[in-house]
């Protein structure tokens, strides 16, 4: 059967190839409907300093269903360091788990939120030091998912396009040469749009897909969330069937003989 | 003594633990990581770990994020 078809992360299985965002959703009870039309078993949270003075207000922690598995991330870090300080506090803040699964993500400037690979491999070895699975984003650049794989990443996650940019996966070129070699799972993380941007992805082969803005900015989050569900699942599909070659000229379906009067 | 709270200086009353700053905030311990000069400090610590003037402390909890 086609949807008994799993992937697993740091020793952990996951049967739902779409990994959703939290961020940016214009409140709580959306965000919930969103995750769960979604499909996702896993969803990502930053982590922040506590607002002492609004305490008493509703925890995000509150509104995501207890079953699924949270991938801290490390937005906002600009340097190893930081990723690195702020990982060590999500551990503290997670509920027990050996090896936590973890997003590092260390961008190199505010305007283009592109990720510094330098960084990033620097920190993907002190945190798989210390214990933690490392999910890292970084750049569609084929040497450096190998460097991170050869670090011991659970894991790459390339980009398709910058975060929140919508533009889809640039350079399919680049990720089929990280397919090619990745011997870990390949996740497209950043640059989604829309469900076709789902399919295409997982069309070529990724195993996953991490998805935030396109969701959450949606005029309607939970209807897309639904449409790439469904993409998703159509894209990966897809892929286990075995596309035809493309081919420059036409092909017939019908028989060429026996036509009527010929 | 003074200590700095997430960014603001604060007065605290002396020899604070870190779980009586988080009741003295009025924060649920088991909402947040706490970060003492730099250093995590694991939860069940709280009660052992006194705060000293001229500490930075980070008290983080989860948010919204992609």
């Amino acid at each position: 059967m086609f949807s008994a078809d799993a992937f697993t992360l740091g020793g952990r299985t996951f049967h739902s190839r779409l990994v959703v965002g939290t961020g940016k959703y214009r409140d709580f009870p959306t965000m919930q409907k969103a995750i769960l039309a979604s499909g996702a078993e896993m969803v990502t949270v930053a982590i922040r300093r506590l607002d002492l003075q609004a305490q008493g207000e509703a925890s995000l922690l509150h509104w995501i269903p207890k079953e699924l598995t949270l991938l801290p991330n490390t937005a906002g870090c600009y340097s190893a360091d930081e990723a690195v300080r702020t990982l060590r506090l999500a551990r503290e803040l997670q509920i027990g788990g050996e090896r936590p699964l973890v997003k590092l993500e260390v961008l190199a400037d505010q305007k283009t939120l592109l990720p510094d690979g330098e960084e990033t491999l620097r920190a993907a070895r002190q945190l798989i030091a210390e214990g933690f699975t490392v999910l890292p984003y970084c750049s569609d650049d084929p040497v450096l998912c190998r460097k991170l794989e050869d670090a011991g990443c659970a894991a790459v996650m390339p980009l398709g396009a910058p975060i929140g940019s919508g533009l889809g996966l640039r350079n399919p070129y680049s990720l089929q040469m990280i397919l090619d070699q990745a011997k870990v799972p390949v996740i497209v993380d950043a640059g989604v749009g829309t469900a076709s941007d789902c399919a295409s992805c997982m069309e070529m082969g990724v195993a996953g897909l991490l998805v935030n803005t396109a969701i959450s900015g949606a005029q309607d989050p939970v209807a897309m969330a639904t449409a790439m569900k469904l993409a998703t699942e159509a894209g990966r599909l897809a892929f286990r069937a075995g596309r035809i070659p493309r081919k420059l000229y036409g092909s017939a379906s019908s028989p060429v003989t026996g036509i009527v009067g010929k | 003594m003074r200590a700095t709270v997430n960014g603001d200086a604060r007065e605290l009353p002396d020899g604070l633990s870190v779980a009586d700053l988080l009741r003295h905030l009025g924060v649920r311990a088991e909402r947040v990581a706490v970060e003492r000069n730099g250093t995590v400090v694991k939860r069940a610590r709280h009660p052992q770990e006194k705060i000293a003037n001229g500490d930075v402390l980070e008290i983080v909890t989860f948010v919204g994020g992609g």
